[in-house]
């Protein structure tokens, strides 16, 4: 039986399609995936992802334990302020991918993929054992709802029902305000879909409120529920990783060209950077690339990707989909570094056919 | 959801108007809102001969790629090819404006249900 959010009897009131995601019964659409595509991208979009994990972490040794744990410099983090991290093994595969938010000089809130909650809160505690930092850690995963409210006036929807003045939370900060009169919540201006937004993390229990009054203050200006689809064809168009997709235990950061995030010169290091510090000085052997289709056809996960003669098999498709803002088949592949500059002719095989494609610069899509 | 009684249907979820020995063919109602929104179709040529259950092209949503079974043995005499410039259409249409091929029958097709026939299958399939 798959797990409900507290906001899951509103999705099947809005005629939501609900289906199985990683254990979880969340919407895949509402109305249309392509319509609530345009409506984030338009104007607005409002996403459950209470299934998303949190953990707790608080303590004096909070910060070290972090940076000992993460592969970006937690250290340059204010309290107020949010940070995209990548939690990597001893061999620099990646354990999942994460935000990290300071809230006090010793207290932070993780939040992980829903997919990896068990097995991160586990690993986490598994290096907090093994290096003996002072701090804890909670799995609060139960107790929250998360709610994503994405586009071009997601801003204006959610000013209006909080007190708290958003326009001076700038990317990636956050403040920890109320919402609905009284529902204390944290507003991040953090998201997953390339558009200006927000993600609010309020109790468990108030998340079906808090959605429904969203949801009435926005329909007015074009909010829409987006459901499951919508949020990969958005964050697969501003080519953000996937975990299981772009990243995985066996796909480093690195290759994943998430470089920026991976601070291999911090003091002291971090748990896989020595491996990752060996690669580089070696050169990578292959890299994360955007693909746009030159012909129809429509790539896909696993799809095989060839050289521009059909002859040498160079990968398969990470993550793939029709594009809705480019209107043409857009894809990731992990690739030889030979191939990865931008113009390379390639092929995909789609259905027995090899279909021309080449390699362009991400994001796929650019905000204007 | 609409189940037109003049068409025959299949376990596959196409329909077909058989006319003068001509049986026009597209997918049903309750296929085109189970994919979303249809982005890509192939077709096949015209003059292409199929057998019954035979794939004769395919249909693709953002999130999922169906393959199209033909219905019947046949000569395929006509395509709509508009569905390729604009596949939405099978969305918008899919009982009229969205046929896809019409063929020269070949023999008699088998195992077609009639609409409420097809009706109770689909009802059963939840």
């Amino acid at each position: 039986m798959a797990k409900q959010t507290a906001i899951y009897e509103e999705h099947v009131r809005l005629g939501g399609r609900m289906i199985d995601f990683g254990g979880w019964s969340l919407p895949v659409q509402y109305s249309g995936l392509m319509e609530e595509h345009f409506a984030c991208r338009q104007s607005a979009g409002l996403f459950d992802v209470s299934h998303m994990g949190e953990v707790h972490v608080e303590g004096p040794d909070a910060e070290s334990f972090l940076n000992d744990l993460l592969t970006n410099d937690v250290s340059r983090v204010s309290v107020g302020q949010a940070q995209y991290s990548v939690m990597c093994q001893d061999d620099g595969g990646c354990v999942d991918d994460l935000i990290v938010y300071r809230r006090a000089q010793d207290k932070f809130l993780v939040v992980v993929n829903a997919s990896n909650d068990d097995k991160d809160f586990a690993w986490m505690r598994s290096v907090l054992a093994r290096k003996g930092y002072r701090c804890t850690l909670t799995h609060e995963s139960p107790n929250y709802s998360q709610i994503a409210i994405q586009g071009p006036r997601a801003a204006e929807i959610l000013q209006t029902l909080t007190k708290a003045n958003l326009s001076a939370v700038k990317n990636y900060w956050f403040i920890e305000t109320s919402i609905c009169g009284d529902i204390p919540a944290l507003l991040a201006r953090t998201g997953y879909t390339g558009e200006d937004g927000f993600e609010i993390y309020v109790a468990w229990e108030k998340g079906s409120q808090v959605w429904s009054s969203l949801l009435e203050a926005g329909r007015p200006l074009g909010l829409s529920p987006c459901g499951l689809g919508a949020r990969d064809t958005l964050r697969l168009e501003m080519k953000y990783p996937l975990y299981g997709h772009e990243i995985s235990e066996t796909i480093n950061p690195l290759e994943a060209g998430l470089g920026w995030a991976v601070k291999l010169t911090k003091p002291g290091g971090f748990i896989g950077s020595d491996a990752l510090k060996a690669m580089k000085e070696k050169g990578l052997s292959r890299s994360l690339v955007g693909l746009r289709m030159l012909d129809r056809g429509i790539p896909r996960q696993d799809y095989e990707v060839f050289d521009a003669l059909g002859k040498e098999r160079l990968g398969v498709i990470a993550s793939g989909t029709q594009s809705p803002t480019l209107k043409m088949g857009i894809a990731t592949a992990l690739i030889p570094i030979r191939f990865t500059t931008t113009g390379t002719q390639i092929t995909v095989d789609i259905r027995g056919a090899k279909v021309p494609a080449e390699v362009i610069s991400t994001p796929f899509y650019k905000r204007s | 959801m609409r189940f037109p009684a003049e068409f025959k249907y299949t376990k596959d979820h196409e329909w077909l108007k058989i006319e003068n020995k001509v049986a026009t063919i597209g997918i049903t109602d309750h296929a085109q809102s189970a994919l979303g929104d249809i982005v890509y179709i192939d077709l096949p040529k015209v003059g292409r001969e199929l057998k019954e259950h035979e794939v004769f092209g395919v249909v693709e949503s953002i999130k999922a790629v169906s393959d199209l079974y033909s219905p019947a043995a046949g000569r395929v005499i006509e395509i709509n090819s508009a569905l390729v410039a604009d596949p939405s259409q099978v969305n918008r249409d899919p009982h009229a404006g969205a046929w896809m091929i019409k063929i020269e029958l070949k023999g008699e097709p088998t195992g077609l249900m009639s609409a409420d026939a097809y009706q109770t299958y689909v009802a059963n399939l939840k």
